[in-house]
């Protein structure tokens, strides 16, 4: 607090995403969970900085052998260098979740939004939409989409994301139609339409400013949640599947072994929960600064 | 009436000769990451039985937080009272422990609060809430305490007490809500019922039976009523003394019609002015200027300074005025009362 | 009282063919080979080829198709399976301890989540509430596809503590590694719901009100604020409900209890078509009754939507 600059960046007044942004800088745990989102993108776009193994060359004859200096985490079942698959098992993890939370986000978005604006029966219909797809329990409606999706041959990639896309963007919508709402009964907003505005430039100057903060953490709990879907997808066989490597597919390949070699179960796991704690993490961190009165 | 009151009467130093309550130098300060707030700085007054003392003051002034102070239900951390004094029949509640205390509570000294909606448990009948209290304190059964329950519900005249005794507050207009809250209140027959801003919540009509009831009620009982207000109007009917409070200290305190007819310090004069009145038609209203200050940062001196017109160097320096005795049974904190009073 | 639970009664039927309809779709819609899908990648025989037309009406349209998946569906018809097995016997026979299995994970979840949840609520900004705050994180980051078989690997491979896996007929003490595994995927957001509510209702004036009473702090605690808090957590209760099935699914294959779980994970693992729609309608049924019960209990702890 004795900084100048803190002082002088704190006397300047501000809105509530300056004040959000004040109270970010500040958090421990936004600084940890960036970083570790950054390493783990670095991990999905770049797999080759941090191994130099080819993940699927793998041999019979190196069945669980240990760690050794060319691979450090040993080698699983099939004898395929651990690190190297867990690496490279972050790209798909990555891509997935990304498009997949992208995905729901939109359609999230729109349905939010238009619910929240129109009211009435627009509302309504996309209220019972929102309903029935909560009426399917997640995993079970993901297991049924996904099987359905996937054609024979094929990774499971755009299956995987399709359904993970398709049945998550009930939250989103939720809290977007409820900000909508709020914010649409605001004065403010009450007088600007009143003055004439157009209902897009209300929607984009008055409503959505408002609303996206919500959004944005929604957003990065789905993520951490989706990811986390992917896995477990893949480890009931209806996710990424054939010679697509996920961590998923990892870990119910090493569960059988586990006894006999725990460092292909382990790795996969702590990548796996690093991940989804990172976007929690963040989507927490982001919360707190928009609503501290929530801590 | 013949409770058994033994178990609430065995507070140690308790003389039944000593002043029903009397509040000594009281500071209550709130505690908080932004800073220390002074919410209450000295404020001083007693009560005598059958007597209404009227706490008058704009909101932020204390008088809520000194009323909380009484009772004991300050939210602590952040509040803290720093200094001072409560004394109910001799005995300092502030050294009482928390046990003893909460005796008090309900027993000898009751409070009524504003918004009498959110003051009840919503998701319990009034019958419960009432016979809560013969259970907790009294140890009565649950027939008895229902008996009592709307026995008392009858007091406050709410009509069909024995059918309503199961509906829950959300049932209630405004004004039947706010007999409940008196008849919780007076359920164990107090010595000391604290109002606060009892009928702000109410519409006009309903706020005069309101006042109606609790002066009845009252004389009934010869209870000591403290009637925390920011309306002036509703003092002038009922109270007997008036405190005025600002920034957390009584500036002036006096009989009720004595302030009325020549207020003896410049913020009293003020809100007096500000008050619309029939003879003064056609006239512009005078209101005070400026705001009443932050509590994290009062002026030094009288902490009125900076909004009065009689200010003069004095006014601005420490130590604030101290109470001057400007007439028998007045005081005001002024250094120029008697340019005030116009002597 | 009567009139909310009519409005719930038929938001519920609403969603309840809405959703049987998008299960019953994706399975069947838009198929060149409906039959092929049902079967997987397997080859399907004429015989069988045959059984399934006439099974699920495939000669007819659409919507007549769902009418008699329907009426079969809820006369307890669930047809056969690919390989030939009855599927109401599959479900009859594996129900009992995948009920054993969630009731032991909420009852376990719940009570943790409201002890730690109050408590943590009463001491905010106190070392145990941040320590459980970041319990819960931890939690929640941990999917129940790592929890799950690292468990199972710590404790029941490595320390021996408990089975690492478990029958039919399973003990209690059996079905405790995989109860405690599967009580993760609710516990936090339970925990976290309680604390924030309990928080709220702290600040409440009704508290206010009961500390003036001269009411002791338990009473205040445990009678007027966990009552009010109570009502955000029942409502939760009929979320996780959803959410425990999707674990059971997990927590039974990995632990290979032999509940509906693992029967489901079987059929999917098999491309059993018929077994996966049957089992997944028959679940979705369940949940949507469980949560009209979670609806009409809050009613009960809430007069206010009791007298709307």
């Amino acid at each position: 607090m004795s900084d100048p600059t803190t002082a002088m960046v704190d006397s300047r007044p501000r809105g509530l995403a300056g004040d959000a942004w004040n109270d970010l800088r500040r958090s421990k745990i936004f600084w940890t969970s960036s970083v570790l989102v950054f390493l783990i993108l670095l991990m999905a776009f770049f797999p080759t900085l941090f191994t130099s193994a080819d993940p699927t060359d793998c041999a019979l004859s190196r069945q669980h052998d240990g760690p050794s200096g060319g691979a450090l985490f040993g080698y699983d079942f099939q004898g395929c260098d651990v690190l190297a698959r867990t690496v490279h098992g972050a790209g798909n993890s990555i891509q997935v979740g990304l498009v997949s939370t992208l995905l729901a986000g939109l359609i999230g978005l729109c349905f939010g939004m238009a619910a929240g604006y129109f009211g009435g029966a627009v509302d309504a219909v996309l209220s019972r939409g929102i309903d029935i797809v909560l009426g399917i329990p997640f995993l079970l409606g993901a297991v049924v989409f996904s099987g359905r999706l996937s054609g024979a041959g094929d990774d499971g990639v755009t299956a995987v994301t399709l359904t993970l896309g398709l049945l998550t963007w009930t939250s989103a919508a939720r809290v977007m139609r409820s900000s909508v709402v709020a914010a649409k009964n605001q004065d403010y907003v009450a007088a600007a339409r009143m003055l004439g505005a157009s209902p897009a430039r209300l929607m984009f100057r008055h409503i959505l400013p408002n609303a996206i903060a919500p959004f944005i953490v929604v957003m990065a709990l789905l993520l951490g949640a989706n990811i986390a879907a992917e896995a477990t997808l893949s480890y009931l066989r209806v996710g990424l599947k054939g010679e697509a490597i996920s961590w998923g597919l990892q870990i119910a390949d090493a569960q059988k072994h586990a006894r006999a070699a725990a460092a292909p179960l382990v790795w996969p796991s702590v990548f796996l929960a690093a991940t989804v704690l990172a976007f929690i993490m963040l989507g927490d961190a982001i919360r707190d600064a928009f609503d501290p009165k929530l801590r | 009436m013949t409770d058994i009151k033994a178990q609430s009467d065995v507070l140690p130093g308790l003389d039944p000769r000593a002043p029903l309550l009397q509040v000594n130098d009281l500071h209550v300060e709130f505690r908080t990451r932004d800073g220390v707030a002074k919410a209450v700085n000295g404020a001083s007054f007693w009560l005598n039985p059958g007597e209404t003392l009227a706490i008058l003051g704009e909101s932020g002034c204390g008088k809520s937080v000194t009323a909380q102070a009484i009772m004991g239900i300050l939210d602590t951390p952040p509040a803290h009272i720093s200094r001072g004094e409560v004394r109910y029949r001799g005995v300092d509640l502030l050294k009482l422990r928390e046990t003893e205390r909460r005796r008090v509570r309900a027993n000898k000294i009751a409070m009524i609060f504003q918004d009498a909606l959110s003051a009840l448990n919503p998701v319990y009948t009034v019958g419960f809430q009432l016979a809560e209290l013969f259970r907790a304190h009294r140890g009565m059964s649950r027939a008895d305490a229902r008996r009592r329950a709307i026995e008392l519900l009858d007091q406050v005249r709410i009509p069909a007490a024995k059918a309503r005794i199961s509906d829950y507050p959300h049932q209630f207009s405004g004004g039947m809500r706010q007999r409940v809250m008196i008849a919780m209140a007076l359920a164990l027959d107090p010595e000391v019922l604290i109002a606060d801003e009892p009928t702000t919540a109410l519409d006009v009509t309903v706020q005069a039976q309101i006042m109606g009831l609790l002066a009845e009620l009252q004389q009934q009982r010869n209870m000591g009523l403290i009637l925390i207000t920011h309306d002036m109007g509703v003092v002038a009917d009922v109270a007997d003394r008036i405190s005025v409070m600002y920034a957390g200290r009584v500036v002036e305190e006096a009989p009720v019609y004595d302030i009325y007819a020549r207020p003896g310090h410049p913020y009293t004069r003020a809100l007096l002015e500000s008050i619309p009145r029939l003879d003064l038609k056609g006239q512009p209203l005078t209101a005070i200027r400026g705001l009443p200050p932050a509590l994290t940062d009062i002026p030094a001196g009288c902490a009125f300074h900076p909004r009065c017109g009689y200010a003069k160097e004095p006014c601005r320096q420490d130590p604030a005025p101290p109470a001057y005795a400007i007439a028998p049974r007045r005081t005001a904190r002024c250094h120029f009362f008697r340019e005030v009073l116009g002597e | 009282m009567f009139r909310y639970i009519v409005r719930r009664l038929l938001q519920m039927i609403l969603t309840f063919f809405g959703a049987t309809f998008v299960v019953f779709a994706l399975m069947f819609a838009n198929q060149d080979d409906p039959i092929q899908a049902l079967a997987g990648e397997k080859p399907v025989s004429d015989s069988l080829r045959e059984a399934l037309t006439e099974r699920y009406h495939l000669d007819e349209g659409l919507l007549g198709q769902y009418w008699y998946y329907m009426t079969n569906l809820l006369t307890g018809d669930l047809g056969e399976s690919i390989s030939g097995r009855d599927i109401s016997a599959l479900l009859e026979s594996s129900w009992p301890v995948t009920v054993q299995l969630s009731f032991m994970a909420l009852v376990l979840a719940a009570g943790l989540a409201l002890a730690a949840g109050v408590w943590s609520a009463i001491r905010r900004g106190g070392i145990f509430d941040n320590g459980v705050l970041a319990f819960t994180l931890l939690l929640l980051a941990l999917p129940i596809v790592v929890l799950a078989p690292v468990a199972q690997w710590i404790f029941g491979m490595e320390l021996g503590w408990f089975p690492a896996t478990a029958s039919r007929n399973a003990s209690f003490y059996a079905l405790l590694l995989p109860a405690i595994v599967l009580a993760t995927t609710v516990v936090a957001t339970q925990l976290r719901v309680t604390r924030t509510s309990v928080v709220e209702n702290l600040r409440a004036d009704y508290v206010r009100t009961a500390r003036a009473k001269g009411l002791a702090p338990r009473r205040i605690i445990w009678v007027h604020v966990l009552r009010n808090s109570l009502i955000p957590f029942i409502t939760l209760i009929g979320v996780d409900l959803g959410v425990l099935m999707s674990g059971a699914l997990v927590t039974e294959e990995v632990f290979n209890i032999p509940g509906v779980g693992s029967k489901l994970a079987q059929g999917i693992r098999t491309e059993d078509g018929p077994m996966v729609v049957g089992f997944v309608s028959v679940l979705v049924i369940v949940f949507l009754v469980m949560n009209l019960v979670v609806d009409l209990l809050y009613a009960a702890l809430d007069p206010r939507i009791r007298y709307e």
